[in-house]
């Protein structure tokens, strides 16, 4: 079983905060992390891997620092890490990073399975998965919360729901978005890390993955910025004191304007 | 490309200060870009000697804005019932077909459907498209994806609305993706500029810490997913008149690779906290599953239901569809209790939209009190219980 693994590398948000002084956003040691929900796409790459045979590519989209999430992919048993770097791609929306990702999914070659995480944690938005599914004419599935069983003809997954789960089944090639409860993903062993320190990450440009100049990076976004601003601070703030039962008197009041 | 005018740029800092991805720095008096910009825009907006710049190419397949009029939502129908956040998107969809002098229509998909056109009338459509059919008693992306890209295709809306629910976050970004057009996630807020019609959709960013106004300039349509519980629904009116388009589908567009084997509705998770106008929370300092039942008592009490952090639900004492946070659900009910949570970024921004927060923990330095309307400090075994009885008394007068 051959599966990519797409993983970005995002900030970490407990750093990002804002100055309630300056109003801006504070980001003093803002680190950068791997994505949390591709974190479990990768462990549950690793996990078929084990059971099944075949090869993990873990693919990003990025800087040139994003090479750091490549290699702690390696640590946790990824065999490969693709770096999608250029320039070229800066500014991209999740149209433009979907159809990049596809692109170099296209250049890498066969595979039988791609994996994402439910969203990434800076821009939430949950859209590449599916995005990438549509370029690449993928059978996909998002949410998963469970892989029940898999073989190679397909696989049937357990599908998070607003009010419950799905069981599905699709053939294979396919695309999956999971969520956290799929997994507990491991920590790096220390041979996986010596072998990450060494590891090679391929880099491919704009022009070795064949995209075309007008679907990525900015010019490639049919979606624009047209203005950042931080939320209104919240209002009123009341603290309680007293006992609580003197407390919970004083919230009451409060509260019945509106229960 | 973000570019540097150097001769006006002063160094003064403020980009670097704006910057929310460290991709600008001052460097010999003059601001320097690095890998990490993604063109957001911040810097360029506060920039007040004017000396940066966004330029970049713009999508050649333009398409003629002209062609493309009405405003749609995506109506989602699931065992049986229309999802709430339907009606909040006509409420907010009648608004913006009011301001572009256009009309509204719902888009619904089931198995039975028919009679929900009536109720979608009521609350706002003037058109109601209705593809009923036995195949799509089940959810399936590629299927729902498909018949919304032929209808777009054929009707052309200017502006396609969809809940930021399960459903309408896995099958709208195929369809957008298909057909070239921008796509807005989990938007709190839709605006029409009067100026050019054009669809400005704001989001949060970062967990909430930015907020971001987004536009598509040259797509059509303007796609977006809204948060359940932030538009208001018009009241219904069973006397307002609309059309119901029944369309047949072909054959093909209704073939699946996908199939649903199983439909599995949990009893605890029936109630999505995303739909919820009050939510009781707890987190480790509820000390097990049996600390959730006082929680449960207050919520049946006060209508709502019960939400956890993700402590509590890492502990096992609750399953993780009542996760809120980032790595679990975005929640704005109009009351927030958290109890025994001790406010974790990563906690509170699914939660700090609320629009009253209580938070009960006996740390008094918790930052949970720094997000709080109000305020209790104490423990929460105590206070919790306090708090349903005397709420039960009420309701006995
Ligand atoms: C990548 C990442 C993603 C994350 N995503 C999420 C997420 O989506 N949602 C989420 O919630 N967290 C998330 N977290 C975890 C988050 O950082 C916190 O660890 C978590 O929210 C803490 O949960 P808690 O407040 O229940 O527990 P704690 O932080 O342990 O707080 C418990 C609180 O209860 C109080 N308390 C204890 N006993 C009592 C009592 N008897 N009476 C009153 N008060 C009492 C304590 O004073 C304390 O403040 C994430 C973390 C990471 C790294
Ligand atoms: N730049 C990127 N590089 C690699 N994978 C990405 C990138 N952006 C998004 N993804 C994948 O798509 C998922 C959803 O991201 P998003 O749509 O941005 O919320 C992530 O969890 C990743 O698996």
């Amino acid at each position: 079983m051959d599966i990519i693994v797409c993983i970005k590398q995002v900030p970490d948000t407990k750093d990002v905060r804002l100055d309630p002084e300056t109003n801006t956003l504070a980001r003093e040691g803002v680190e950068s992390i791997m994505n949390p929900f591709d974190r479990h796409a990768l462990e549950e790459a690793v996990r078929i891997k084990e059971e099944l045979g075949g090869t993990v590519i873990a693919l990003s989209m990025g800087p040139p620092q994003a090479e750091a999430v490549l290699r702690e992919a390696i640590s946790c048993g990824a065999d490969e890490g693709v770096l999608v770097s250029d320039r070229a791609f800066a500014g991209a929306d999740t149209w433009a990073t979907s159809y990049t990702l596809a692109r170099a999914v296209v250049t890498l070659g066969n595979f039988d399975l791609i994996l994402c995480g439910k969203q990434a944690i800076d821009g939430d938005t949950a859209q590449v998965g599916p995005g990438m599914a549509s370029q690449l004419k993928l059978p996909y599935v998002t949410c998963v919360q469970k892989l029940r069983t898999m073989d190679e003809t397909g696989l049937v997954v357990e599908r998070m729901m607003d009010d419950g789960y799905d069981v599905v089944r699709l053939p294979l090639p396919a695309l999956l978005t999971v969520v956290k409860d799929i997994n507990e993903p491991r920590v790096p062993s220390l041979k996986g890390k010596m072998r990450a320190k060494k590891a090679e990450i391929r880099i491919l440009h704009a022009a070795d993955i064949g995209a075309e100049e007008q679907c990525i990076g900015l010019a490639g976004s049919p979606t624009k910025v047209v203005s950042v601003f931080t939320p209104k601070p919240r209002g009123n703030r009341t603290v309680f004191s007293g006992t609580p039962a003197e407390q919970v008197e004083q919230l009451f009041a409060q509260l019945r304007d509106i229960l | 490309m973000l570019i540097v005018d150097k001769e006006k740029c002063i160094g003064c800092g403020v980009c670097e200060a704006n910057c929310a991805f460290g991709a600008i720095t001052v460097e010999d008096g003059c601001a320097v870009v690095n890998d990490r910009c993604t063109l957001c825009g911040a810097c360029v907006e506060n920039c007040e000697p004017q000396a940066l710049r966004i330029e970049g190419a713009e999508k050649s397949n333009k398409v003629n804005l002209d062609e493309w009029s009405g405003i749609w939502v995506f109506a989602e129908f699931r065992h049986g019932v229309i999802a709430p956040v339907a009606f909040e998107l006509l409420g907010a969809g009648r608004k913006l077909a009011d301001a572009r002098g256009v009309s509204l229509a719902a888009v619904v998909f089931g198995d039975g459907v028919e009679a929900a056109a009536a109720e979608l009338i009521a609350y706002g459509a003037d058109q109601v498209y209705v593809v009923d059919d036995p195949e799509l008693a089940q959810y399936r992306e590629d299927v729902y994806g498909r018949i919304m890209e032929s209808l777009i295709r054929d009707q052309r809306p200017e502006v396609v609305l969809a809940g930021a629910t399960a459903i309408g976050r896995s099958f709208i970004p195929q369809v957008a993706n298909a057909l070239n057009a921008g796509l807005t996630a989990d938007c709190t807020h839709l605006a029409i500029r009067p100026e050019d019609g054009m669809l400005l959709q704001t989001r949060p960013a970062f967990g909430g810490n930015i907020m971001a106004t987004i536009e598509c300039p040259h797509s059509r349509p303007q796609m977006a997913t809204v948060r359940p519980k932030v538009m208001a629904p018009m009241p219904p009116d069973p006397s307002r008149q609309g059309e119901v388009i029944r369309v047949e589908v072909p054959e093909g567009l209704l073939r699946s690779r996908v199939e649903v084997l199983e439909s599995v509705l949990s009893k605890q998770d029936k109630v999505n906290i995303q739909e919820m106008e009050i939510l009781v929370a707890g987190g480790r300092g509820l000390e097990n599953e049996k600390g959730f039942e006082l929680l449960r008592e207050l919520a049946d009490e006060l209508g709502g239901a019960v939400a956890a952090s993700r402590a509590a639900v890492d502990s096992g004492w609750i399953p993780y569809p009542h996760q809120v946070g980032q790595t679990g659900k975005t929640v704005c009910p109009k009351l927030y209790i958290a109890c025994g949570i001790s406010g974790a970024i990563q906690h509170a921004v699914g939660m700090q939209s609320a629009e009253t927060i209580v938070a009960i923990n006996r740390d008094p330095n918790a930052p949970i009190f720094d997000l709080a309307t109000y305020s209790l400090v104490g423990d929460l075994f105590e206070i919790v219980p306090l708090l349903t009885n005397k709420i039960k008394e009420n309701r006995g007068r």
